[in-house]
C-alpha cells in the first residue's frame, strides 16, 4: 500500500529518504556547532509554556523548566524525537474481542436494549481510555496529532455504531500521526469505521453513493472550490466496488465495480478508488489545505500566505511527510509570537489543567462527559467537517461550563458547586439526564481538587507574577490584586478569562 | 374554527391588560418587538417527501421506493400535500396561518452541507465568502434595543448560525441554571483587548446581560395550558422540550428579537423513511405546540416562524431508499400574521431523470420579508441586491 500511495508522486521514497538524511546530517553538524550558543539563548519558561501548550495538553513546571532552556530547535527536536507511535494506557479488554454487527435480525426486544446498553458502555469506555491516554502520555504531540487527523479524517460513533472499529482507527492515525499523510489517505479510505461513516459500504456499480467522493475532495485533501461536481460524481464510480465482508473488514468485490471510463479532473480512463486518491494527491492544493489546517490548529486562526507557501510547497516535495511539516512549522518566528492568539479546545483546557496541575481523576469517562458538554465529544464529532474550532468554541453555555469546572478545581465550597445536588422530581426527562450528568461529573472530579498550596511549594513558586507566567499566555485581563502569594493567585487565574486562550 | 380563533385572539388581549401588564411591547406592532423563529433542519429535510406532489405520476416514477403513497398524504389541494406525520399542522393550514414556500433556493447551489448552511446563514451569493451571520449584519446596522435580554437565543445547537459573528446570543438550555451560572462571567469592560481574548470577554459580557434579564421575577403563567380551549399536543422529544423554554423565556417577560431552534438528523441518504417520518412529527408537534403556548401569552400575533435548511434533495431515491443532496427545497413560514396557502413552485418533475430542481423563490426574498415587512427595518443594504419581498404577511 505504501508504494501505491507513493507512486505518480514528483518524488520517489527513496530518493526523499536520502536527501532528508543528508539534511539531517548536516542539521545536526550545525546543531553541534550552535550548541552553546542555542543554550545560552533558551526559549525560557514563557517559550517553553507557549511550546508545550500547543503541541500538547498543558505542561507542569517541572516539563516547562526542562524544556525551558533549550534553543528552539532542540527543543522541537526534542519534542519530535520523543514522539512515539502507539498508546501506553491499555485499552479497554473488548477492543479485540468478536462483536456483533448493529442491526443484526432476530433479536428479541430485551436483547437489542440489552446490546445496545453495552456498547454505550463501551463508548464511555472508549472514550475515556483515549483521555487518560492524553493525560498521562510521554508524548503529548502524539496525542494532539491523532487528535488533529481524528479531525480531518472525520468518523462518529453514532453513525459507525461499532466502538471496536472506533478503536481500530484511532489505532491507524496514531500509528501515522506524524508519519505520511498519503499512506494516511490510503489507508482511511479503507477504514472499516470511514467506510461505514461515509457510506463507500452502499457504493455499487449503477447504484453510486456519493458521500465519500465528495468529502476526500472537500474536507479531506482540496477543500471545497477546487473540483466539480462531475469530479465527485465519477470518483464515486471509482470506488465502487470497495466493501466490507461480514467481519467489517475491507474486501474488494470486482462484481460490484464499476470498469467503465471515467474522467476525473480532465484525465480520462478506468479509475479505481486509489488511482483518485492519487490524483489528489498529486495536486499541490491538498499539500496546502492541509497545510493551513494545520497552523490554524497548532499557529494562529489567521495564516500568513507566506510561510503557507514555504511549509505547503515543503510538504508536497517531501512526499507528504508530517514531520518535517511540523518541524518547519514549530520553527516559524510567526509560531513564537503567536501567544493567546488560539482559544483552548475542551480538551486542552480540561486535560492540559490536569497535566499542569498533576491531578488524576478516577473516573475518566467523567472528564470525557464533561467534555461532550463542552462541544468536543471524542470518537463523536458534529458531522463530517469535524469541529470547527477556534471562537465556536466559546458560547454562552460552554464558557460557563468551562468556568465551573475551574471553579470546582481550585475553589473551596464555592456556593455553584451545591447547585448540581438537586432532586430530578421536578425536571422533564431530558433536564433529569443533564442533572445526572452533572453529578457523575462532580462525583468523577471531587476528588481530585487542586492544591495550590502543595502546588506551589513542590515548584518553588513564590509570587503571583511567577503563577501567571506558568498558568497564561498573556496577561491577565482582570489584574491581580496586590499582595498576592504564588498559591492565593491560582483560583483567580484560573478563572480569567486570559486563561481561556493560548 | 374562525370563531375559535378570534377568541383566543380576545383572550390573549385580555390577560395582557389584566395579568401582564408590563408586557406593553406585545402591543407595539413594529420593529424587533416583534419574534422571528428560525427553525433549522439540519441536513437537508427532503422537501419533495414533506411537500407532496401527490397528483403526478413523475413523482411516483422517481420515487418507487420511498414515494408516500396517495391515500396516505394530507391533502392540501388536488395537487399537494403534506407529509403523513404532519397532521398538527393541519389545524393552522385551514386557519390560514400557514404558508407553504415551494422551490426554495439560491442560483448556482452549492450542495456541500458546510458550504452550504453557510450561504444560507450568511445570507451571500453561491461565490461570496461572508464572514457574520446575516442577522448580526442587520442588528449591527440597525440595533436591538438595549433593554433587550439578548439579541438572540439559541436552542438545541452549540452553533449560532445567522447570529455568528458578533450578535449578542446567549445558547440556552435552562434558563434558571444559566442565571446562577452566570455569576462565574468575569465583570469587565472587553476594552482594549484583541482576538481571542476579546471574543471571551465579548461572551461574558453577553452572559451578564442576559443573566440580569432572565433573573427578572417569573410572573404568573397566562393560563393554565390545560384550561385553554385548545389543550396542547402532547409533543415529546429534544425539540418540544427547546419550544417549551423558550416559551417559558419569553412567558418571563424576557425580550428577545430572534430564536433560533434547531432539529438534526435530515441527513437521510440510506433508508430515509422511517427517519423522516419521526422527525417530521416531531416538527409539525413541536410548531402546533409553539403555536399553542405563543398564543395564550397573546404572542401569536408577533411571532413569525420560518423553517430553512442548507438544501433539498434530488427528485429521484438512491440505491438505498434514500435521497442525495438536492437543490429547491419546501419550507413553511407560520404565525398569526401570515397569510396562509401555497407560494413558489411545485416541482416540475416531467422529464426529470437525474437532474435536480430549478428554485422559484430565492431565501433572501423570504429574508427581505422579514427584515421589511416584519421588523419594518430597510433590507436594502444586506443581501448584496435587490430580493422582491413577498405578500406573506398580513398588517
Amino acid at each position: 500500500m505504501a508504494e501505491h500511495a507513493l507512486a505518480g508522486l514528483p518524488y520517489t521514497e527513496e530518493r526523499a529518504f536520502s536527501m532528508k538524511s543528508h539534511a539531517q546530517t548536516a542539521i545536526r553538524l550545525i546543531l553541534l556547532c550552535l550548541l552553546p550558543l542555542t543554550a545560552w539563548a533558551g526559549i525560557g519558561e514563557e517559550g517553553a509554556r507557549h511550546l508545550l501548550s500547543r503541541t500538547g495538553f498543558g505542561a507542569n513546571p517541572a516539563q516547562i523548566a526542562l524544556y525551558a532552556p533549550l534553543g528552539r530547535q532542540q527543543a522541537v527536536d526534542r519534542l519530535l524525537d520523543h514522539a512515539v507511535y502507539s498508546a501506553l494506557s491499555a485499552p479497554p479488554a473488548w477492543v479485540n474481542e468478536p462483536f456483533d454487527h448493529p442491526g443484526k435480525p432476530n433479536l428479541t426486544e430485551d436483547e437489542k436494549k440489552a446490546l445496545q446498553k453495552e456498547r454505550n458502555e463501551h463508548a464511555q469506555e472508549l472514550r475515556g481510555w483515549w483521555l487518560e491516554e492524553m493525560r498521562s502520555t510521554p508524548s503529548p504531540l502524539t496525542e494532539k496529532m491523532t487528535l488533529f487527523w481524528h479531525n480531518h479524517f472525520v468518523s462518529g460513533l453514532d453513525k459507525v455504531g461499532v466502538p471496536q472499529l472506533m478503536y481500530q482507527q484511532n489505532v491507524l492515525l496514531r500509528h501515522q500521526a506524524l508519519g505520511n499523510f498519503g499512506q494516511l489517505l490510503h489507508a482511511i479510505a479503507r477504514d472499516p469505521a470511514m467506510m461505514r461513516y461515509l457510506d463507500t459500504v452502499n457504493n455499487r456499480k449503477g447504484q453510486p453513493n456519493e458521500n465519500f467522493a465528495r468529502e476526500v475532495m472537500e474536507l479531506f485533501t482540496l477543500g471545497e472550490g477546487h473540483y466539480s461536481e462531475q469530479d465527485i460524481r465519477e470518483a464515486a464510480r471509482a470506488f465502487t466496488g470497495w466493501s466490507l465482508d461480514k467481519d467489517f473488514q475491507f474486501v474488494y468485490r470486482p462484481n460490484q465495480h464499476d470498469n467503465g471510463d471515467k474522467t476525473i479532473f480532465g484525465q480520462q480512463g478506468n479509475f479505481d478508488g486509489d488511482d483518485v486518491l492519487d490524483m489528489l494527491l498529486r495536486k499541490p492544493q491538498t499539500a496546502r489545505f492541509v497545510t493551513i489546517k494545520l497552523w490554524k490548529t497548532l499557529v494562529s486562526p489567521t495564516p500568513n500566505e507566506a510561510d503557507i507557501q514555504r511549509l505547503s510547497a515543503l510538504f508536497y516535495r517531501d512526499n507528504y511527510e508530517i514531520r518535517p511539516l511540523l518541524r518547519a512549522m514549530l520553527l516559524t518566528p510567526a509560531f513564537w509570537q503567536s501567544q493567546g492568539q488560539l482559544i483552548k479546545s475542551p480538551l486542552e483546557l480540561t486535560v492540559g489543567t490536569l497535566v499542569t496541575f498533576d491531578l488524576t481523576p478516577p473516573d475518566w469517562r467523567a472528564l470525557a462527559g464533561l467534555n461532550r458538554q463542552l462541544g468536543q465529544d471524542v470518537f463523536n464529532p458534529p458531522n463530517v467537517k469535524g469541529w470547527p474550532g477556534g471562537e465556536v468554541w466559546i458560547n454562552s453555555a460552554t464558557l460557563l461550563t468551562r468556568k465551573q469546572f475551574l471553579d470546582r478545581l481550585s475553589h473551596d465550597a464555592a456556593p455553584i458547586r451545591n447547585n448540581f445536588v438537586k432532586a430530578d422530581s421536578q425536571m422533564d426527562e431530558a433536564r433529569g439526564r443533564e442533572a445526572r450528568i452533572q453529578r457523575m461529573i462532580q462525583a468523577g472530579l471531587r476528588p481530585i481538587k487542586l492544591q495550590p498550596d502543595e502546588w506551589t511549594a513542590i515548584y518553588h513558586i513564590r509570587t503571583a507574577a511567577d503563577s501567571a507566567r506558568l498558568l497564561l499566555a498573556v496577561p491577565p485581563a482582570q489584574p491581580l490584586p496586590e499582595g498576592m502569594s504564588g498559591a492565593q493567585a491560582i483560583a483567580p487565574l484560573l478563572l480569567d478569562p486570559a486563561y481561556q486562550v493560548h | 374554527m374562525f370563531q375559535r380563533r378570534e377568541f383566543l385572539k380576545a383572550m390573549g388581549a385580555g390577560l395582557l391588560v389584566s395579568v401582564l401588564p408590563n408586557l406593553s411591547y406585545a402591543l407595539a406592532p413594529a420593529a424587533y418587538q416583534r419574534l422571528l423563529v428560525l427553525i433549522e433542519l439540519k441536513g437537508g429535510n427532503d422537501g419533495l417527501n414533506t411537500v407532496i406532489p401527490y397528483a403526478s405520476d413523475d413523482y411516483y416514477r422517481l420515487r418507487p421506493a420511498i414515494g408516500i403513497p396517495r391515500p396516505q398524504v394530507l391533502q392540501l389541494n388536488e395537487q399537494i400535500g403534506l407529509h403523513p406525520a404532519m397532521s398538527s399542522l393541519l389545524p393552522l393550514w385551514q386557519n390560514h396561518q400557514l404558508a407553504v414556500l415551494q422551490g426554495v433556493g439560491y442560483p448556482e447551489p452549492n450542495l456541500s452541507h458546510f458550504r452550504s448552511i453557510e450561504i444560507w446563514e450568511t445570507a451571500s451569493a453561491s461565490n461570496q465568502y461572508l464572514g457574520e451571520g446575516w442577522l448580526t449584519r442587520l442588528f449591527r446596522s440597525q440595533p436591538v434595543p438595549a433593554g433587550f435580554a439578548a439579541d438572540g437565543v439559541v436552542l438545541s445547537s452549540q452553533n449560532l448560525g445567522p447570529l455568528d459573528g458578533g450578535a449578542r446570543a446567549v445558547v440556552l438550555s435552562n434558563p434558571q441554571d444559566f442565571a446562577r451560572q452566570a455569576k462565574l462571567a468575569a465583570d469587565q469592560q472587553a476594552g482594549a483587548h484583541s482576538g481571542a481574548l476579546s471574543h471571551i470577554l465579548k461572551v461574558e459580557g453577553d452572559i451578564r446581560t442576559a443573566a440580569n434579564a432572565l433573573q427578572q421575577p417569573a410572573m404568573k403563567p397566562a393560563a393554565n395550558p390545560a384550561d385553554a380551549p385548545t389543550a396542547p399536543p402532547k409533543a415529546a422529544g429534544g425539540f418540544a422540550q427547546a419550544i417549551n423554554t423558550l416559551a417559558d423565556i419569553l412567558q418571563n417577560g424576557t425580550r428577545i428579537a430572534v430564536a433560533r431552534i434547531t432539529l438534526t438528523g435530515f441527513d437521510t441518504h440510506g433508508n430515509q423513511q422511517p427517519t423522516q417520518a419521526r422527525l417530521l412529527g416531531e416538527l409539525a408537534d413541536g410548531l402546533a405546540l409553539l403555536q399553542n403556548r405563543l398564543q395564550a401569552q397573546g404572542r401569536w400575533d408577533d411571532t413569525l416562524v420560518l423553517s430553512y435548511a442548507e438544501f433539498g434533495r434530488r427528485p429521484r431515491e438512491n440505491g438505498n431508499r434514500g435521497t442525495d443532496h438536492g437543490t429547491a427545497n419546501s419550507h413553511f413560514m407560520l404565525g398569526g400574521r401570515v397569510k396562509g396557502g401555497l407560494y413558489g413552485q411545485t416541482p416540475l418533475l416531467a422529464g426529470v431523470t437525474d437532474g435536480n430542481l430549478p428554485y422559484a423563490i430565492d431565501f433572501r426574498q423570504l429574508y427581505s420579508t422579514v427584515v421589511q415587512d416584519w421588523w419594518g427595518k430597510d433590507a436594502r443594504q444586506l443581501f448584496g441586491g435587490h430580493f422582491e419581498r413577498l405578500p406573506l404577511l398580513r398588517a
